[in-house]
């Protein structure tokens, strides 16, 4: 799709206060969520959950029970949603995609050499081919981080449009590896430059280093893909990733999201969550809402 | 509740997520029917035997009745206080005075939550703003006041600081219970007593805070509190025997006052009205500056003697700016004061309404461009929405006097110096703000800005260590810091 607008000038500095970021995060975590609206958030932040696991010691048989945990979260409840996605590496997309059918559950897989993203382009091209060949309905991508920190931002921006035409019709989430950012104004600067390269969401972290998703970075990405719509009419998802394992937190991040891009964004179609822990520890805060104590963990299946 | 029809893709479909209420309790406070003058230490019925009602602005509810004080009580506490002054509080080694005030401080954390609530059903703001600012910020005063109490001499070396004797203490509606911290912990920390009369609207803090006194173990007579309104305080400014007064208030009744105390020895210090310009510069930190436009004129309702209740945005951002204000208007949660997720409570009182209503109105003939939230408030109690005037010249009236409220007019400016030209062309002087990323931009303003309190890249931040007041109309004399002192002192 071409975009009409022009594009902005990745070199000049975007200016963020980050005391005013933190005050207005400070604001979204004392709204008082309850009762019914309590619920309904929960179903919905379980509801943008892209199921993941992504690690070195990956097996078929652990891929097979994370599907089948997917979309079967905890069949003794009434009224629960199935997860948004899976996130593998793109060697399971083939059995991923095999064990979803026919459960509506999208397929993401990682590629563009996830989690550092150091390698050549042609590998990283080829990667995503793979996914996409294989079934992926979505592709979570890693910028060079390397080339974005020494000015490279052309580069960052030609690979990130590159990727996304290799994606052909899967969706494309860009990793910005906010914690090697190190400042706000790098998040935002990498956020537009994603963005404007043809990014369907922008993502936060990889989960692979300690410094994952906070609310001051989703925060000023929000908010950059609000800048966004209001120049293009556009919309781009969201997807804050590690890190986020209570239900608290992700009612914060739904409040947050709510209040900075409002009720057309909070559906899995624009916002996600990556995380692995997360979908038990809603459904123990859902069960307790509907039965009025907490039960114990060995109740909720853990895969 | 959400329809579930397909369990992959959940839609709210045409409802929306909305908060559920969430209001703060009520059961664990203690109101009393009746309030009677704290005077001597003890509480004691008004000479005229009269009381008003409080009531409740947020369900036009009473809450209680409140003691009328005419010039014979206001004399009997003047006489009491005196009588502390001379007997006990001067003659207190100062480390004592600061052990008392050490012990307000403590009995108002312990006693905060309480406090709060009183403070939201009486006056109106939102529990969040009386729980996480009024009260702690108030204990805080004291906190920090109760430490200089015997530092004087650091504070003013060789000068020999002295305290004055009695101080009359006059405050506002719109921070009842901070208000009376900012007057009482410097007054005792220098060794005055003190006579203070809260506004009529809000006068249930302060009776909670004459009973903390009590409990306290404060000598008998140092502060007294009087209630009552304009009468009461005419009183107090007019006796013969009050060394000082200090007004926090409007710039009509500081004129009255200074004219009444004119040729008397009374010294005074005024804090009075305000009008101040927030400048959004093009280089400004875009989406935190429009927190700092609705922070600086939203929070208390713009109940706030320096809110940035005028917006100078410069042109080249102003098409964003205002959008972003627009969209960020529709996000405020306006209602029941109780309740913890409300961010803009109710109006103080009917008459207040009124004025603010009668400015909307004037605005609106004036032809600046009107806007208001879509936000439905609540039909019973005083409420009102977030205004925005776009489009305002600087000869609107709505541009020139303080409305104290929720209204907001916006200018467009082009060049720095016609900023403050702008900026500076009201009587007031009591605040300003400044936006930009360039730290020299900053200095340049804070240096020409004739106003006593400049934010730069924030807003409405407050601090006991910090002092506050204002130039020109918005009044003389410093409270909070080190400054604070000085008013209660001869040297």
């Amino acid at each position: 799709m071409p975009i009409k607008t022009t594009l902005p000038d990745f070199s000049k500095t975007p200016t963020i206060d980050q005391v005013g970021v933190e005050e207005r995060v400070a604001r979204f975590q004392t709204r008082s969520i309850k009762k019914e609206s309590k619920v309904q958030g929960l179903k919905l932040a379980l509801n943008m959950i892209d199921l993941t696991t992504l690690e070195g010691k990956d097996t078929e048989g652990k891929v097979k029970q994370l599907c089948y945990k997917a979309a079967h979260l905890h069949d003794v409840m009434q009224g629960v949603p199935t997860v948004a996605a899976v996130c593998v590496y793109p060697t399971f997309v083939k059995l991923a995609k095999k064990e979803l059918d026919g459960t509506g559950i999208k397929v993401a897989s990682v590629a563009t050499a996830f989690p550092s993203g150091q390698s050549t382009r042609k590998v990283k091209i080829s990667d995503t081919h793979f996914a996409v060949d294989n079934g992926a309905d979505e592709v979570d991508m890693v910028i060079s981080r390397g080339e974005f920190l020494e000015g490279n931002y052309a580069y960052v921006f030609d690979e990130i449009a590159a990727v996304k035409e290799a994606c052909g019709a899967a969706r494309l989430k860009v990793i910005l590896e906010t914690g090697e950012l190190s400042t706000l104004e790098n998040v935002r600067r990498a956020s537009e430059i994603a963005i404007y390269a043809g990014a369907d969401f922008i993502k936060t972290s990889t989960g692979k280093i300690s410094l994952a998703a906070t609310q001051p970075v989703t925060l000023v990405m929000l908010e950059t893909i609000r800048d966004y719509y209001y120049k293009t009419g556009k919309m781009v998802g969201m997807k804050p990733a590690g890190g986020i394992s209570t239900a608290k937190i992700a009612l914060q991040y739904l409040v947050m999201l709510r209040e900075t891009l409002g009720d057309k964004w909070l559906t899995n179609e624009w916002y996600r969550f990556g995380a692995s822990s997360l979908a038990n520890d809603i459904l123990m805060q859902l069960q307790k809402e509907q039965d009025g104590v907490y039960q114990s963990g060995d109740y909720f299946s853990k895969d | 509740m959400e329809k579930i029809k397909n369990k992959n893709s959940l839609s709210l479909g045409e409802s929306k997520w909305v908060y559920a209420p969430s209001p703060e309790s009520t059961s664990h406070i203690n109101l009393k029917k009746q309030y009677e003058l704290f005077i001597d230490g003890k509480f004691v019925k008004p000479s005229s035997g009269k009381y008003f009602d409080t009531i409740n602005p947020a369900t036009e509810e009473k809450l209680s009745s409140i003691a009328d004080a005419d010039e014979k009580d206001v004399d009997k506490a003047v006489k009491a206080a005196r009588k502390a002054y001379d007997r006990t509080w001067s003659k207190l080694p100062a480390k004592e005075r600061g052990k008392y005030i050490y012990r307000i401080a403590r009995l108002l954390q312990e006693r905060a939550r309480e406090f709060s609530v009183i403070e939201t059903l009486d006056g109106g703001k939102p529990i969040r703003e009386s729980r996480d600012i009024d009260i702690p910020l108030a204990a805080n005063h004291f906190f920090y006041y109760a430490g200089w109490a015997d530092k004087l001499e650091y504070a003013f070396p060789n000068r020999k600081p002295q305290s004055l004797g009695v101080a009359g203490q006059i405050i506002p509606w719109n921070f009842p219970l901070l208000m009376a911290a900012w007057k009482i912990a410097p007054a005792l920390a220098t060794g005055n007593t003190v006579v203070l009369k809260p506004a009529e609207t809000t006068s249930l803090t302060a009776l909670k805070l004459a009973e903390l006194i009590a409990d306290s173990g404060l000598p008998d007579g140092v502060v007294n509190i009087v209630t009552g309104a304009g009468r009461t305080g005419a009183a107090i400014v007019n006796h013969t025997d009050i060394d000082k007064i200090a007004f926090t208030g409007s710039t009509d009744v500081g004129k009255l006052i200074q004219k009444a105390i004119a040729g008397t020895k009374k010294k005074a210090t005024l804090e009075l009205g305000g009008k101040a310009a927030n400048i959004i510069f093009e280089d400004a930190p875009i989406d935190q500056a429009v927190e700092g436009i609705i922070n600086g004129i939203f929070f208390n309702q713009g109940h706030v003697c320096c809110a940035s209740s005028r917006l100078f945005v410069q042109e080249g951002v102003a098409d964003v700016v205002i959008r972003k204000l627009k969209d960020r208007l529709e996000t405020l949660i306006v209602g029941d004061p109780l309740d913890k997720n409300t961010d803009i409570g109710a109006i103080n009182s009917k008459a207040q309404l009124a004025t603010i209503n009668k400015y909307i109105e004037i605005g609106k003939k004036e032809g600046a461009d009107f806007y208001q939230s879509s936000y439905a408030i609540p039909k019973k109690g005083y409420f009102c929405k977030p205004t925005l005037f776009l489009n305002a010249s600087q000869s609107h009236r709505v541009v020139q006097e303080e409305i104290f409220g929720p209204v907001l007019t916006i200018q467009t400016f082009r060049t720095v110096e016609e900023v403050i030209e702008k900026a500076n062309n009201i009587p007031y002087g009591l605040s300003a703000g400044v936006w930009t990323d360039k730290g020299s931009k900053i200095f340049n303003l804070t240096n020409k800005l004739r106003a006593g309190v400049i934010w730069a890249n924030t807003y409405n931040k407050f601090d006991p260590t910090s002092p506050f007041g204002g130039y020109k109309e918005s009044g003389f004399g410093r409270e909070g810091g080190l400054h604070g002192l000085m008013p209660y002192l001869k040297f």
